[in-house]
């Protein structure tokens, strides 16, 4: 291919230009992102860039030797794309042809929808995605600054953990019954919870944010919060837009095959979160994977699949890691898709312990709270499980 | 081929053992331990390792 345009220049950009590099791509690499940064690491900005300033070069992504050589447009939006003339159009006019196209565009924060927010009245509100988002925010965060944090989601519980670390007065409201209860279920989310508690964390939980008003929030049901700052972590939502009008199924991310090429599109592929693919280790319907292993699983996978080879089918064991306080939370696999059969695997929850996942009867995920050492057994179990397909 | 890992920066997450283990290893008390010259036969493992370490912390030099 004489040219491959990467649409998105963040973990999945980055890796997908050096995978294809790696895969043989000697032609033009062009890496367009609409932030000015270079690659950096999403992670720490709700935990180390929230607790202090922190340089770019300690959260940019190591780079390969055999990208410096790419395009990188950095700063650049990409605002449309005609897949059947093999073109991306920029926000600054130009327009780009390519051979092969990799969309690398991920998330965007889901905003509240609710009313009463004068412009320049009431808590200033935040979301935490970007450099920029994390180093706003951290602006705010003086001890005693009244913080409600909206979603109890891993965002949203990192968010709290970092905010009362810093000596704010936290508050967190969300809709669940339990913190991180879609992905660990009611008892994991009830000792998070606690543990939260313990540090002086208050949670309002089983009601949702009815609007703001001039000093902090009013829930659903009549109670109101006080506070300065307001952290919306209420999900996330595909960056697609730019590729409408091309046909393509759009509903939740960009739609792929299990190579993670683009439904009817041999010339482009998808990878990281926006990538909605099928994993032949669970089953075969295709779902979107916020964790960050993906961009640099699919990424490896999409790059050869652009240049044309039939690999190997693509299976990814999914990880994910959340520090709260000195919490290492790790999960591997896929534990939403067993949460109707949760069994404690080793240790007590009030303490360390692993939890699996079951889906009908067999093993699909653990989580592990502490209990590090024993991370290399549960990892080598999820891999081995002989009811994976293999050819 | 030259392996540096800035240890203030790892948090002994252990991502890098699954990719090369013939470089990285988690002691008994769950540290890492790694070899700092490892045979250049082992550059994809190694790469790959430095890419999976979610604190970026590996670096390869030639
Ligand atoms: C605060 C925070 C903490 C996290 N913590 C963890 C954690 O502890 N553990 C874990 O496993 N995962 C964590 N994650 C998730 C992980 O960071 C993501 O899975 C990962 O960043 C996904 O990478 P990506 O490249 O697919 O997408 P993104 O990182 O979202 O990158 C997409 C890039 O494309 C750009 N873009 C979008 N639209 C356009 C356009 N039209 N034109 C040009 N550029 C565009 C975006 O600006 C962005 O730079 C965290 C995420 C966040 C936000
Ligand atoms: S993956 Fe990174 S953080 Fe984890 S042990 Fe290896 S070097 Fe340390």
């Amino acid at each position: 291919m004489r040219r491959i345009v990467v649409v998105g220049a963040s973990l999945g950009g980055l890796r997908a230009a050096e995978q294809l590099r790696a895969a043989g791509h000697a032609g033009e690499l062009v890496v367009v992102g609409d932030e000015p940064h270079p690659p950096y690491n999403r992670p720490p900005l709700s935990k180390e860039v929230l607790a202090a300033e922190v340089a770019l070069d300690r959260v940019a992504f190591r780079t390969r030797a055999s990208v410096a050589d790419a395009d990188w447009r950095l700063g650049t939006a990409v605002t449309g794309a005609d897949l059947a003339a093999r073109v991306v159009r920029l926000a600054d006019g130009t327009e780009v042809s390519y051979d092969g196209l990799v969309i690398a565009t991920g998330l965007r924060p889901r905003r509240l929808d609710a009313p009463g927010q004068d412009p320049g009245a009431g808590p200033s509100r935040h979301v935490v995605r970007t450099l920029d988002d994390a180093a706003a925010l951290r602006a705010r965060l003086k001890p005693e600054v009244r913080l409600a944090v909206v979603g109890a989601g891993f965002i949203g519980c990192e968010v709290a953990a970092t905010a009362r670390t810093l000596g704010a007065d936290v508050t967190v409201v969300a809709p669940e019954s339990e913190p991180m209860l879609r992905p660990l279920g009611a008892d994991f989310g009830a000792e998070l919870r606690r543990r939260h508690q313990r540090r002086g964390v208050r949670f309002l939980l089983g009601r949702t944010v009815a609007r703001f008003t001039g000093t902090g929030l009013e829930l659903s049901d009549g109670t109101s919060v006080d506070a300065d700052v307001v952290v919306e972590a209420v999900g996330s939502v595909p960056c697609v837009e730019w590729l409408e009008g091309n046909g393509l199924d759009l509903s939740d991310g960009v739609l792929c095959d299990g190579a993670l090429r683009v439904e009817g599109r041999p010339d482009v592929v998808a990878v990281g979160d926006v990538a909605r693919f099928p994993n032949p280790r669970y089953d075969d319907v295709p779902r979107r994977v916020e964790h960050w292993s993906i961009p640099t699983d699919t990424a490896k996978h999409a790059a050869r699949s652009l240049l044309g080879e039939n690999g190997r089918p693509f299976m990814p064991l999914p990880s994910f890691w959340s520090d709260q306080y000195d919490l290492r939370l790790q999960s591997f696999g896929a534990p939403a898709l067993g949460g109707g059969d949760i069994r404690l695997l080793e240790g007590d929850l009030s303490e360390e312990a692993v939890l699996g996942y079951h889906r009908d009867g067999r093993l699909v995920g653990v989580v592990m709270l502490g209990c590090g050492g024993s991370l290399p057994r549960y990892r080598k179990l999820l891999l081995d499980d002989t009811r994976v397909p293999t050819s | 081929m030259k392996v540096i890992v800035d240890m203030d920066r790892c948090q002994d997450h252990g991502q890098c053992v699954f990719s090369a283990p013939e470089v990285f290893r988690l002691d008994g008390a769950g540290r890492l331990e790694f070899e700092s010259a490892p045979d250049d036969a082992l550059r994809e493992a190694v790469e790959e390792a430095a890419d999976v370490c979610p604190l970026q912390a590996i670096t390869v030099e030639d």
